[in-house]
């Protein structure tokens, strides 16, 4: 497992916003220890009567030992959220908000340059570990089966589908991670492959690219020169028209690099299994941890 | 967002950056009155969302202002179809009416957001006048870059470094320098993801003029401008993309015959690749979505059935946040009120409340194929396009 887990101690930024009331339900549901919540000037009241609210990250961490947050701020203030939960000592943030300006994250970016501290998303599903019941996102539970396979994703339905077909296939998971669609997420393929390959508890990872950005050309040579463990990829929208905003801002062909096209190439050179039938991932990681044991 | 060039340069002088005198014309009398204020010597350049203009005769110079009339004539109103434009082109209701600039050298200098460094780069290069990655590709030591920090905005040394890659005179050092500057404040007071002058030209007198300028707008701030927000010319956008965008939902055109609306953006593009995997070709991206009500998913429908090209509808859901019986209330209403005459309709659902979505279908009486398998879904739709292509023929 990587990032979240048993020791998780997690707090909700914006947590009386009515998403947030939802999501954070669904987390403790699935046995997420949620210790607090922050949201400006309601410090004091306690979140559904049980979830003691803070009126900065700050004081949330000093009262109840938050080692991790999760966003759900308006796009206006989300930027000014994340440096308040890395200002705080927060290790690992979660930033689930969408539609935050691009030179807005350029400037936490740069904030946030030698704090020790992980940011995952912004405009994403977050992160779960089923072996340790614990979900920092907005996921639909049922569908993660505790297991061995690491799965990095940038967009979150497309992870939630290929999550599905590996459960279907009797495959586990040991932590799913959505870095989310933007252009600059907090954190790359290779930042998580490096947690993976650590990872005593993961034995292969999956990686569910797109279109847009160099990411997966990063992720290729860094396969090629330190991860030892299996990797089974996807690349999404070989078919999208270039210089069209496929949805998620990140994912718009800019240039010939930005091509689903060039980034298959890059991962297959680099010996990574890229499947091009969406159907079949499921089946890929089956086999790749098959042919491992033999 | 994408805006004119007429727009760009109108920023730029606001910004102090120099641009050839001229105006926005609307009409060939308002062109010829511009053109009679400069002279009568003039560029006339269309106005639309793409490049490639040049070469498809959607520039052209005028020697008087009878000829600059008659020119605006003969662009305006029309569709110019360029290489970025696809064939159907794109429309001409504005031109560009400029003083011609007697040009020494042609340069480029751009800036944009790295997103693998995570900072705005400056790019500046003696090749000016055309596709920068075609210069990048053949020439890659003729390009510099030069990323920006925050904290110090672009310092001097790196304007000079930026210059004496464009091979400027010394005095000419001190006028890029200066551009540079106010290049970077647009980029970052108006959160632009681009802002590209090519050329940036050397007049035969010496002095410094953006001659052509792309400025694109970041989607996500333009809530907090207003000024630029007002820019938008819908003229330039596919229609039925426009309506998406007014209900918030992503929608692109494409040339297929296989209508699809899924939630998600990534496994909206996947969707598309399998289509095209198996043999078929998608009529359009769709993303519902994630906070969706069943008003917008009936909205979203009705534009997907509204693309003549579509022969069959594959309805692709995920359901996490999104809740399939939702999506299923949205598909139902609006095929009711499209009436009998729609092409059919292919749904394979997951995740949240699928059963009451499966049964309201049932109920419904309106005839949707459900496929819950990725691969046979994929398959029956691909099957379905192509006898409805021979039942064409």
């Amino acid at each position: 497992m990587i990032l979240v887990n048993e020791n998780t101690r997690l707090v909700v930024q914006g947590i009386t916003g009515g998403e947030a009331t939802f999501h954070t339900e669904r987390c403790i549901e699935y046995g997420t220890e949620v210790v607090a919540g922050v949201t400006p000037g309601k410090g004091g009241i306690k979140w559904e009567g049980k979830i003691p609210v803070f009126n900065t990250v700050e004081k949330a961490v000093k009262e109840t030992g938050a080692n991790t947050s999760i966003i759900f701020v308006p796009a206006a203030f989300a930027s000014d959220a994340i440096m308040e939960a890395a200002d705080a000592g927060i290790k690992v943030i979660v930033c689930i908000t969408e539609f935050i300006p691009a030179l807005q994250e350029v400037k936490w970016h740069q904030y946030i340059r030698g704090k020790n501290c992980r940011i995952i998303g912004p405009n994403c599903p977050g992160i779960i570990s089923p072996p340790a019941k614990c979900k920092v996102g907005i996921m639909p539970s049922y569908i993660f089966m505790p297991g061995n396979v690491g799965l990095i994703s940038r967009s979150g339905t497309l992870s939630y589908e290929f999550t599905y077909q590996l459960t279907k296939q009797g495959i586990g998971q040991s932590t799913c991670v959505g870095l989310g669609g933007d252009p600059l997420p907090g954190s790359s393929f290779v930042d998580l492959l490096e947690l993976f390959q650590a990872d005593p508890e993961t034995s292969a990872v999956t990686l569910i690219g797109e279109i847009g950005g160099t990411y997966e050309q990063d992720a290729a040579k860094f396969i090629k020169s330190t991860i030892t463990k299996p990797v089974i990829a996807f690349v999404a929208g070989a078919t999208a028209p270039p210089g069209r905003r496929m949805g998620h801002a990140g994912a718009i062909i800019t240039g010939v690099a930005s091509k689903a096209s060039e980034k298959i190439k890059a991962l297959e050179t680099a010996g990574v299994t890229v499947v091009e039938n969406p159907a079949e991932i499921g089946l890929a990681v089956k086999q790749a941890l098959q042919a491992k044991k033999y | 967002m994408k805006i004119h060039e007429y727009q760009a340069k109108k920023l730029l002088a606001q910004y102090s950056v120099p641009v050839p005198k001229g105006d926005v014309a609307r009409t060939p009398e308002e062109a010829r009155k511009v053109a009679e204020k400069l002279g009568g010597q003039v560029v006339i350049k269309s106005q639309i969302h793409a490049g490639g203009r040049g070469n498809a005769g959607g520039i052209r110079k005028a020697k008087t202002t009878d000829e600059a009339e008659e020119i605006a004539k003969t662009l305006l109103g029309k569709k110019l179809i360029t290489h970025q434009t696809g064939p159907e082109g794109l429309p001409v209701n504005a031109v560009l009416v400029e003083e011609i600039i007697k040009v020494e050298r042609e340069l480029y200098l751009s800036i944009l957001l790295d997103t693998s460094a995570k900072l705005p780069l400056m790019i500046a290069s003696e090749e000016g006048g055309m596709d920068i990655e075609e210069v990048a590709a053949k020439n890659p030591d003729k390009i510099v870059k030069e990323h920006i920090n925050l904290v110090t905005g672009i310092l001097p040394f790196q304007t000079r470094k930026l210059s004496y890659g464009m091979n400027l005179k010394l005095e000419q050092i001190r006028l890029a320098a200066g551009i540079m500057a106010n290049i970077y404040n647009l980029f970052m007071e108006k959160d632009c993801s681009l802002v590209e002058i090519n050329p940036l030209v050397v007049s035969t007198d010496g002095k410094l003029f953006a001659l052509d300028a792309k400025v694109n707008i970041d989607d996500n701030a333009l809530p907090y401008h207003e000024d630029i927000s007002q820019l938008r010319d819908i003229s330039q956008e596919e229609p039925l993309a426009v309506e998406a965008s007014k209900i918030g939902v992503n929608y692109v055109k494409l040339n297929g015959n296989i209508g699809c609306m899924v939630n998600g953006a990534g496994l909206a593009m996947a969707t598309m690749d399998f289509i095209k995997y198996e043999g078929g070709e998608p009529a359009n991206f769709l993303d519902i979505g994630g906070g969706i009500t069943q008003e917008r998913v009936k909205n979203a429908f009705s534009i997907l059935l509204s693309d003549a090209n579509v022969k069959v509808v594959w309805v692709n859901i995920f359901g996490g946040i999104v809740r399939c019986d939702l999506v299923a209330r949205g598909i139902i209403e609006a095929v009711k009120e499209k009436g009998m005459n729609i092409p059919p309709i292919l749904l394979r659902m997951h995740g949240t409340n699928v059963e009451e979505a499966v049964q309201l279908v049932r109920e419904s009486g309106v005839n949707i194929i459900f496929e819950p398998d990725f691969t046979q879904a994929v398959r029956k739709a691909v099957a379905i396009a192509k006898a409805c292509e021979k039942e064409d023929l």
